[in-house]
């Protein structure tokens, strides 16, 4: 292995710095050694294990249309470490409508599994929104509640 | 005149002052004041999900305190966010005693909370206390000939521990328009969210999931659409219309808050009402059903 080279991701630190890889947030979030199952779990004490991948989740989905990771997979790649689950957009997608946690036949609340997996990227101070790209039409009609909701969710 | 403590939250000041001034006339009209809390902060909007974060349990945590400062056990709210946020913390801390100790010791410039609040969504007031047998007594001009189509979204229906119907099969919305008079149109989207947030960052995949729930209403043959969340309100309304410019031959219809549709079937004027801020302009409908000169 090179010198600076983060085991395991095939990446230099060198080449990040200087902007040549964008690191993704899969690497910048999660440890290399630490394993996604684990920090879920010290966010929300759901047994991820009990998934039995019945599919449930992803078809009452209402965002499923525009999603590239269906709500199952997300589970699935979280039991087998597959840390690039972060970097999907399903994650952003789910609003905590709910209606998976309210349908799963496991007991799953997989609301709280998406929150959780939210948190693991934002509380790296990493965002999903840029506050400062909102324009003065935005700001001056969408209801307020709106914009209390988006920062709760996509800015750490 | 009974009395009724009131969380209004910040949208009921701004982009929703027509939901709060035809609540008002509304419980005015069937003997109520709606008396606002004297002092009151954002809810938070959304609980928060870690178990790990009690941080964000402070702001709902505060205004449930402030209810019992002002001596209350009760607090009536208009909105579905803050009703869903607000019951979430009181039950978050009543389920750990641990976590509620926590709490109280950090805002220790306020009394300890006691736990001793019930949160109550309006529709709830008017289901329970009021109840829907008195409203179709007291409609004056029931809303003969409108079809509605309810509009539930998630807020108000889940969690379950949290919800104020069925989360699946709600009828509660259902139940006051037909004790109104109006004609139910049932719609399968009448549960799913419709956009929520990403109204701000995904502006265009939101007017598409309201074409999706209006343009059902639209095919089973509704005139418009009754819903009780403000952000549900301005996503069918405002992105709905914004529809129009993605779907071809598509018009939105218009959008009521269930406050405003009491409020004309009790027979009070439509300065109740506040129509001027729709988007899509509810008049015309309600001029040709007869419903308002």
């Amino acid at each position: 292995m090179d010198a600076g080279q983060e085991p395991g991701l095939g990446v230099t630190m060198e080449a990040v710095s200087k902007g040549k890889h964008r690191a993704t947030r899969a690497e910048v979030a999660v440890a290399s050694d630490s394993k996604l199952t684990d920090e879920i779990a010290d966010l929300c004490d759901e047994n991820i294990f009990g998934c039995y991948q019945c599919g449930t989740c992803a078809a009452g989905c209402p965002f499923i249309e525009d999603m590239d990771v269906t709500p199952d997979e997300v589970i699935r790649f979280v039991v087998l470490n597959k840390k690039e689950v972060l970097d999907s957009k399903t994650i952003w997608l789910c609003a905590s409508c709910y209606i998976c946690a309210e349908r799963c036949p496991r007991n799953l609340n997989i609301t709280k599994i998406m929150e959780a997996l939210r948190q693991i990227v934002l509380r790296k101070n990493i965002d999903e929104t840029d506050i400062y790209g909102l324009t003065e039409e935005e700001k001056g009609t969408i209801p307020q509640l709106a914009f209390v909701c988006l920062f709760r969710k996509n800015i750490g | 005149m009974n009395e009724l403590l009131y969380f209004p939250g910040c949208t009921m000041k701004t982009a929703a002052k027509n939901l709060e001034v035809s609540a008002f006339a509304v419980a005015e009209a069937l003997g109520y004041r709606m008396i606002e809390m004297e002092e009151w902060n954002c809810c938070g909007v959304v609980a928060s999900l870690t178990d790990d974060d009690l941080m964000h349990h402070i702001a709902p945590l505060r205004n449930l305190i402030n209810v019992e400062n002002a001596g209350q056990q009760n607090v009536t709210t208009l909105c579905d966010m803050c009703a869903n946020t607000l019951k979430q913390t009181n039950l978050r801390v009543k389920d750990n005693p641990a976590n509620l100790k926590t709490l109280n010791d950090f805002l220790d410039t306020e009394n300890d909370y006691r736990n001793t609040v019930k949160v109550t969504h309006f529709l709830e007031f008017l289901r329970d206390t009021v109840g829907f047998s008195t409203l179709k007594k007291k409609a004056k001009r029931p809303l003969k000939g409108l079809k509605v189509m309810p509009y539930y979204g998630c807020t108000m229906l889940r969690p379950r521990e949290v919800a104020i119907d069925d989360a699946e099969e709600p009828t509660i919305l259902a139940n006051l328009m037909k004790a109104l008079g109006a004609h139910v149109v049932d719609n399968p989207y009448k549960i799913e969210c419709c956009g929520s947030y990403h109204t701000i960052d995904q502006r265009e995949m939101t007017s598409k999931r309201a074409h999706r729930i209006s343009n059902l209403a639209r095919e089973r043959a509704a005139d418009a659409i009754v819903l009780s969340c403000p952000l549900c309100k301005f996503n069918l309304d405002v992105r709905g219309k914004g529809a129009e410019g993605l779907f071809k031959g598509y018009r939105q219809m218009p959008v009521f808050y269930y406050t405003q549709l009491t409020a004309i079937a009790l027979g009070l004027g439509t300065e109740h009402c506040g129509f001027d801020s729709h988007s899509v302009d509810p008049m015309p409908l309600l001029k040709e059903r007869g419903l308002v000169k």
